[in-house]
């Protein structure tokens, strides 16, 4: 998992899901665990593993949804966007 | 997991360390042992990145001046155990969280967009309010837990908290 960015291949495929995350946040970890374990196909970004200018732009992008910039960040077809460990509010955006 | 190696034995040090310095201030780590460690190897992965220990749940700028407020254990801390029985990431919880009376839910970011150094303007009056007691001695008071002390100048380490000095703020 020390990669920053990723591809996590899953049954469901149904949602284009963005997963920002931290790699020392437990939280996220958590998070990422739900999905895995609910089979949702994912990418995944680690902001504190980028540097530069690529840091600054997916900054950006997380701030679009989330101003806080505060993690995890879960952006589901460009549409809805779920801030934190709450399993609850990802299944009902992800139909599950 | 990270290209900096940290030993368990390394973990369940800091752990322990943390564990003895929460209780002696009233404070109580998480309970969940395998979370807390995992948490705990998280500050010590930032300790090595940053040389401080950088909230393993927020982004970190790298540079200390802009991390003050999120160092460990941060300034939202205690405002956060009030409210919802833990600090941000849940490595703190409160009595009832500890004890099984209150459910640990989700804590929303306090902090705010970009930390207080992004937003300095709402801080330039801040001096204005600071005057001298009647001693003349300057009080400190921390920023993490509100302990105050009147000395020249503030303590390398908060006796309650263990924030560094440079988490002190001249209160009178």
């Amino acid at each position: 998992m020390a990669e920053p960015r990723g591809s996590v291949a899953g049954i469901h495929q149904e949602h284009q899901v963005k997963f920002y995350g931290l790699s020392t946040c437990i939280w996220c970890r958590k998070t990422r665990q739900f999905l895995e374990d609910e089979k949702v196909a994912f990418d995944f970004v680690y902001v504190d593993l980028l540097q530069g200018d690529e840091r600054e732009a997916v900054k950006d992008e997380i701030q679009k949804w989330n101003p806080h910039l505060s993690f995890p960040t879960i952006v589901i077809d460009e549409a809805t966007c779920v801030v934190g460990f709450k399993t609850d509010e990802l299944k009902e955006a992800l139909g599950l | 997991m990270s290209e900096y190696a940290v030993t368990p034995e390394q973990v369940e040090k800091l752990y322990q360390r943390l564990d003895r310095e929460a209780k002696a201030g009233g404070y109580n780590l998480n309970p969940d042992k395998s979370f807390t460690l995992g948490l705990v190897e998280s500050l010590l992965i930032n300790e090595a990145r940053y040389g401080y220990w950088a909230c393993p749940c927020r982004l970190a700028d790298g540079v200390r001046e802009k991390d003050l407020d999120i160092i460990c254990p941060c300034d939202y801390r205690d405002p956060d155990l009030d409210e919802y029985g833990a600090c941000f990431c849940a490595l703190y919880v409160s009595d009832a969280v500890r004890d099984g009376l209150q459910e640990l839910k989700p804590v929303p970011e306090r902090r705010p967009p970009g930390g207080p150094t992004a937003h300095p303007e709402e801080h330039e009056h801040d001096e204005e309010l600071v005057g001298f007691t009647r001693s003349g001695i300057p009080v400190w008071r921390c920023k993490v837990c509100g302990y105050l002390c009147a000395r020249p100048q503030p303590p390398l380490k908060c006796p309650i908290c263990k924030a560094d000095k440079d988490r002190f703020e001249r209160f009178a």
